[in-house]
């Protein structure tokens, strides 16, 4: 039974449609895999065995009755813990909100709920979604199964290897500045960052509002499309969901997977490619540029001139928002209280001792510096200046797009390196989103699928961006080129990753 | 381009509400400087021709109707807060003596 884990995300809705297996059977059987590796993998920071079986035997039961389920129901996910869900805890990664459990449910968790998919728990990422490596969890390493001395990404290293690991066929993941896509280009999996809007952030714990979005992290193409399409959709609950439908995911990763890409112009952008790239990286970026042209696309070069300036505005832009957004981290509601150890203690006081013993170094320094760029007498040179490069970024993305249908690069400079290796260092660690970042600040989506291994055999990921609310062309581009690098890999990537040792 | 002195990161860290010990204070305020001197390039191509963005889409005014839903669970809420007491979160006292 433990071949259930390593099935897709779709072949395994389409087994338990045809009765061939239950959804028990099928978090059982996941459930076990975590129990034998995470010990090593360490990708949750909490398991919701009891929870997640008990939502299994009641998708049985209905689909016995021969109640019409959702194409998921039954199918186990787990969710990045920076989502809240009613009933399990949710740190954020967090030691201020250890131990706090949510009193309501995201809208992403509700659909995921009201469409049976059992929650096998909540994955490990950097605090506050405040890095690149989850090496900034209050609660430890996430370790990448490909190599468990190296990174799994960040911040939503927990999702990404907890797919990578076969711990769960799908998860959820947030991408503020690469946390979806950057971790499954060095795990070798996919993910997607929507179009800004097109998924609920209601329930997600804010970092920087004007960039957050969540988004699904899978093994393949075709998974993360059945799952946006899940999650996606407008919701009341936050003012800045897009009103209308999503376009139809699903139908173009089908489109895409027939491996015909004639008429599509993909845009190749000058400026996230070259200095800083290994060379490995950029080799299979170059193949798969090939294999696009093989499969009919028009393949051109583009230029995004303000991109170099893409991670200085965001560095100034994501601080700024993440100084405000946490500042309701006070010792008052929830979470953490620590009274100062000497004087009075008045609440700011509280405020003051429980936010300085609650958060970790990383968040301390975003805060900091987001509060100095929106300080009097700073603001307009720092936080002004950085709102008017996003308008550039904006326009250099509109005029690469008249060129172009879709736009892609490299989804990191690197495959994953050592863990520690760039702890000390922020600026260092901050350049692994160089090119994920633009996205972000222009609202516009994209996708990370595996482009092969790096010279180190490490997985390497290549990027797809498409126009806002256009999503629909990384799923068909994505999926084209999944499938043709699997004709050539004669397989997933994935199946080229080490074995897991197996605990007993 | 200022740089960021550690009396300064002291002084921001007091805005924001954040103890930092002495090492702490050391660390950060080398660190912050070699940050901020990073971002500052911003201006450099931030003309005043150039309006500023604030969020990704256009969207202004959105509303829902003015129908009451029901709040989340007090008690719920409370459970998960540091202190509370008669249905209503306990804190601190919230002004100095002197005051």
């Amino acid at each position: 039974m433990s071949d259930l884990t390593r099935l897709t995300a779709a072949d395994l809705a389409d087994r338990l449609a045809s009765g061939e297996v239950t959804s028990v059977e099928a978090t059982q059987a996941h459930l076990d895999r975590i129990a034998a590796v995470d010990g090593q993998v360490h990708a949750f920071l909490h398991v919701s065995g009891e929870e997640a079986l008990a939502t299994a035997a009641d998708v049985d039961r209905r689909r016995a009755a021969g109640e019409q389920l959702h194409a998921l129901a039954g199918v186990p996910i787990a969710v990045k813990d920076v989502v809240v869900t009613q009933g399990l805890p949710t740190t954020a990664g967090s030691r201020i909100l250890e131990g706090w459990v949510p009193p309501y449910d995201a809208t992403l968790v509700e659909r995921i709920k009201a469409a049976g998919l059992p929650i096998l728990g909540k994955t490990n990422m950097d605090e506050f979604a405040m890095g690149s490596s989850t090496e900034h969890s209050a609660y430890g390493n996430t370790h990448n199964p490909w190599d468990l001395e190296r990174i799994p990404g960040g911040s939503g290293g927990g999702s990404a290897a907890a797919v990578a690991a076969y711990e769960a066929p799908l998860a959820i993941g947030t991408d503020t500045g690469g946390s979806i896509r950057q971790p499954a280009a060095v795990t070798g999996t996919v993910g997607v960052k929507p179009t800004y809007g097109s998924v609920s952030r209601y329930g997600l714990i804010a970092l920087a509002s004007s960039l957050d979005q969540a988004g699904p992290v899978t093994r393949t193409v075709l998974d993360s499309a059945l799952l946006h399409e899940l999650i996606g959709g407008h919701d009341p609950r936050d003012s800045t969901s897009i009103p209308e439908p999503v376009p139809a995911l699903v139908a173009a990763a089908r489109q895409g997977a027939t491996g015909d890409l004639r008429g599509v112009r993909v845009g190749v952008i000058r400026e996230l490619q070259g200095e800083g790239y290994q060379p490995g990286v950029l080799a299979r970026f170059e193949e798969s540029l090939d294999l696009l042209r093989s499969a009919g696309a028009e393949i051109v070069e583009v230029t995004c001139p303000h991109f170099t300036y893409a991670l200085a505005a965001y560095y100034l832009i994501l601080p700024a928002e993440a100084s405000s957004n946490l500042a309701k981290f006070d010792g008052m509601r929830f979470g953490l209280r620590v009274e100062p150890a000497e004087g009075p203690a008045t609440a700011e006081r509280v405020m003051a001792a429980t936010r300085g013993q609650g958060f970790g170094d990383e968040v301390k320094r975003r805060i900091i510096l987001g509060t100095y760029a929106l300080s009097a007498g700073y603001y307009d040179a720092y936080y002004g200046s950085a709102q008017k490069v996003r308008t550039l970024i904006q326009r250099d993305f509109d005029a690469a797009f008249a060129r172009a249908d879709v736009l892609v690069s490299p989804t990191a400079p690197t495959t994953a390196f050592r863990l520690g290796e760039k702890l000390d260092d922020p600026l260092a660690m901050y350049l692994n989103d160089v090119a994920t970042i633009p996205a972000n600040l222009a609202g516009v989506p994209g996708l990370s699928v595996p482009s092969g291994l790096s010279d180190d055999g490490l997985p390497a990921g290549f990027q797809v961006l498409a126009p806002a609310k256009a999503d629909d062309r990384l799923y068909r581009v994505g999926a084209a080129l999944e499938a043709l690098l699997e004709q050539s890999w004669e397989g997933p990537l994935l199946s080229r990753a080490p074995e897991l040792e197996v605990a007993k | 381009m200022s740089s960021l002195s550690r009396d300064e990161v002291a002084r921001v860290a007091g805005l924001a509400r954040i103890d930092l010990t002495d090492a702490e204070l050391d660390r950060l305020a080398g660190e912050l400087d070699v940050i901020v001197e990073s971002v500052a390039r911003v201006s450099e191509i931030a003309t005043p021709d150039v309006p500023a963005t604030s969020h990704p889409l256009p969207l202004t005014n959105v509303f829902r109707p003015d129908v009451p839903v029901a709040p989340v669970d007090r008690d719920a809420v409370l459970a998960s807060a540091p202190a509370a007491e008669g249905g209503r979160f306990l804190v601190p006292q919230i002004l100095g003596e002197e005051a």
